[in-house]
Formats: C-alpha cells, sequence, structure tokens
C-alpha cells in the first residue's frame, strides 16, 4: 500500500499523489519514508525530495526549506518553497548561493544563531545549484 | 424648474458616471475571481501547519521553557493591534467597518489600563487611525500598486513582528481584518497570534491519544522555533488574502449598488425633462394661440 505523498507551499498545493518511497532532504540527514513509517515532524533543510515509484526514483523538486509529518499513511511537506527540478534555473540558483555568501560574509561572526541561520541559507542555495546541474 | 439645458447636463454626467461605476463593478468581479483562488490555493498550507502546530504545542506547551511566541509572555499589559484594510476606497463600508472595529478595540483595550500599539497593513487603515490614535501607530504598510499579495511581502511584516516579540516590546498581538465570508458579506474580525489561542481549546481533544506520539527530529523546541515565525507570517498572509478577496467583493457589490442608482437617477431625471419639454411646447402653444386670438 503506497504513502500519500503531499506538497505544500504558502500559495498552493503544489502535489498529492500516492508513492511508494520519499526521499526528503531532513536536517540531520536524507530520509526516506515509506508506508507505515513511524509519525515524525521533522524539520527540512533545502535539498531535492525523490519520489520512488515502481522502484526508480520518479520525479525530483526542489525545496528551500520546511517542515515534514509522516504518518503511517501519509507524508506532508510543507515547503517554504517548491520546485520542480527541471525547472530550477541555474542562473538563478547561482545568484542566489552569491547572495547567501555574501550574507554570510557580513554576518557577524559573534552571533552564533545568525551565523547558523546564514550557514544554512547557504546550504539551501549549494543544493539548488546543485539542483540546476542535475536537471 | 431647471432648464432644459441643465437638465440635459446632468442626465449626460450621471450617464457617464454609471458608465464607470458599472466598469468598476466588472474589473473588481474579475479580480475577485483571482482573489478567491489565491485564498483557497493557500488553504492547504495553512491546514495542515495548523494541524503540525496543534501536534506539536500539546507536547512543548507544558515544559517550562516554551517559546513566547506560543505561550506569551504571560502578561497582556502591551497590546500590538495589526489592522489590514485595502488600500483603496469606494468599496463600501469595508474599510471604514475595519477601523471602526479597530477604534473599538483600541477604546477598550485602553479602558481597561493596558499600553496599546499598532501596525497598518494597507492605506486606508492609516488615514483613519491616524486621526484619533496618531501616536499609536508604530508601523505602516502597505502595498499599493500590487496586483497581488506575495508571501515574500508578508515576510517583512512578520519578521518586524517577530523582532519585536524576542525584544519583548509587547504581551498580546491580534490582527483586525474583513474575514471573507460571501462576496457580500465580510465580517470585520479579531484575530490572535501570540499566545496562539488553540492552546487554550485544546484539553477536550487531548485524550484522542495515538496521534499525539510523535518523533522529533531535530528536536521540539528547534521545530517550534522554526515552525513559530512561519506561522505568524501565514496566518497574517491569510488575513491578507481573505481581505484581499473581500475588498473586491465589497468593491462589487458597492459599485453594483451605485450603478442601479444611478440607472434609478437617469429614469427620474429623463422623466423630469419629458415633463419640462412637453410644458415648454403647452406653454409655447398656449402663447401662440392667445396671441392669434388677440387679434
Amino acid at each position: 500500500m503506497p504513502t500519500l505523498l503531499e506538497i505544500v507551499s504558502p500559495d498552493r498545493l503544489l502535489l498529492s499523489q500516492p508513492v511508494d518511497m520519499a526521499v526528503i532532504p531532513a536536517a540531520e540527514g536524507e530520509m526516506g519514508v515509506l508506508p507505515g513509517h513511524a509519525p515524525m515532524i521533522v524539520l527540512l533543510r533545502g535539498g531535492t525530495i525523490t519520489l520512488h515509484e515502481g522502484g526508480r526514483p520518479t520525479s525530483r523538486l526542489y525545496v528551500s526549506g520546511g517542515f515534514a509529518e509522516v504518518t503511517p499513511e501519509r507524508c506532508t511537506v510543507l515547503a517554504d518553497e517548491a520546485v520542480p527540478v527541471a525547472e530550477v534555473s541555474r542562473s538563478a540558483a547561482e545568484a542566489r548561493l552569491a547572495e547567501a555568501d555574501a550574507a554570510y560574509a557580513a554576518a557577524d561572526k559573534a552571533d552564533i544563531p545568525a551565523l547558523e541561520a546564514a550557514m544554512q541559507r547557504q546550504q539551501a542555495a549549494r543544493a539548488m545549484v546543485a539542483a540546476a546541474e542535475a536537471a | 424648474m431647471a432648464s432644459l439645458k441643465a437638465l440635459r447636463a446632468r442626465i449626460n454626467s450621471v450617464k457617464s458616471t454609471r458608465k464607470i461605476t458599472s466598469a468598476m463593478k466588472m474589473v473588481a468581479a474579475s479580480k475577485l475571481k483571482r482573489a478567491q483562488t489565491q485564498a483557497e490555493a493557500a488553504r492547504p498550507y495553512a491546514e495542515r501547519m495548523q494541524r503540525m502546530l496543534a501536534a506539536l504545542a500539546a507536547s512543548a506547551a507544558g515544559s517550562p521553557n516554551a517559546p513566547r511566541m506560543l505561550i506569551g509572555t504571560g502578561r497582556d499589559q502591551v497590546q500590538l493591534l495589526v489592522v489590514v484594510t485595502a488600500d483603496r476606497g469606494l468599496a463600501g463600508a469595508f474599510n471604514t467597518n475595519v477601523g471602526r472595529a479597530a477604534r473599538n478595540a483600541i477604546q477598550r483595550l485602553e479602558g481597561e489600563g493596558k499600553t496599546v500599539r499598532v501596525i497598518t497593513v494597507g492605506r486606508k487603515g492609516r488615514d483613519y487611525l491616524r486621526r484619533e490614535y496618531a501616536n499609536r501607530i508604530i508601523g505602516e504598510y502597505s502595498f499599493a500598486g500590487k496586483k497581488r499579495v506575495e508571501f515574500s511581502d508578508v515576510d517583512e511584516v512578520a519578521a518586524r513582528i517577530t523582532a519585536m516579540l524576542a525584544a519583548g516590546e509587547f504581551d498580546v498581538c491580534t490582527v483586525i481584518y474583513n474575514r471573507f465570508v460571501s462576496v457580500i458579506s465580510q465580517v470585520p474580525t479579531e484575530a490572535r497570534l501570540v499566545p496562539l489561542p488553540m492552546l487554550e481549546a485544546e484539553p477536550e481533544e487531548k485524550p484522542a491519544g495515538p496521534q499525539a506520539q510523535y518523533e522529533f527530529e531535530p528536536d521540539e523546541e528547534a521545530i517550534l522555533a522554526a515552525l513559530l515565525p512561519r506561522n505568524m507570517a501565514i496566518q497574517l498572509f491569510r488575513a491578507l488574502i481573505e481581505s484581499a478577496a473581500g475588498e473586491q467583493g465589497a468593491r462589487m457589490s458597492a459599485m453594483d449598488n451605485a450603478t442601479r442608482n444611478a440607472g434609478d437617477m437617469i429614469n427620474r431625471l429623463t422623466l423630469n425633462y419629458n415633463r419640462t419639454r412637453q410644458a415648454n411646447i403647452t406653454r409655447e402653444l398656449i402663447e401662440i394661440i392667445s396671441g392669434a386670438e388677440a387679434l
């Protein structure tokens, strides 16, 4: 029995379809969600969500961060921003990475939370560039 | 009685007013459709976020170091009101209703001896409150000229509120906006952002049992720290798009009324015009006939 994967961003419901497995970029490492997974709420970092159907990956989406709620029947991803990998623009990704790099360089090195936030943005932008390259 | 020329001018002017109001009605109708679609598209995210938050809140509310955004500061001395209105008028009582609700809220809170601070979103609300409460307004935002409200616009406002909360500048935060009930009905509503109202409604559904056993990764606090500001932005965003849809609905029915009134007025004026014309003809005839008889 497949699990229902839902991806929503603040302005719309992007995807709602049954999949055999979804791999989501959790804050502490990639996480594969199969049907019957224990209930979890996880924080996401920037990365790609991969949908697996019939034993192979069928489609990939880039998310810039967000949350996921996993229950045995369902996996709901609340993405800050989600785009199918094929539509990620290389130039936009690089622009964002440059911006994030600059923000990180400008951040106050003593202000640890701000520094961490800047680093997370940097990593999300890097993942976006990687997604654009893979497409 | 007005002269024929004056009446004709009047009729023409009302006719062009009617053209304008009916055009505005059409524009509002098409914008309403767009705003409604946007409001509907945003609903799934808000709903799921609510669900997640409920699960998290249940397990985090008891802990003594629960985040401020969830449980508030424990006081209610300084009240922050976020007043959401439109940027443009000609929408019937739409803006005034929110303005009045905000004014009542300010009066009520100040009557209880609280300190009130106001952030306005939308020009009309600012104009309305500035007359009496200019010194309470600490921030104003306006998205005039934008085709639609984007989530990123709201982020700016939410970030400001989050920063204020972290700095302890207010205890309770409430949004006042027009809730979209239907095209002809928008209800001014107060919605509390901080502390989250769901906590008070919680106990009755607590014993639901099995669904409360979530695992958290990295941990509850880290997730809440990220989720709560997000939730705030979402709630604000929702208020804004509901208000945007309501504005178009209100404008549509206001302009529909105006068009109808203009039509009635044209009918009345036309009747008046024809009567005056007939009276003039009769008078001239009488003058000619009595002149001929006098010969």
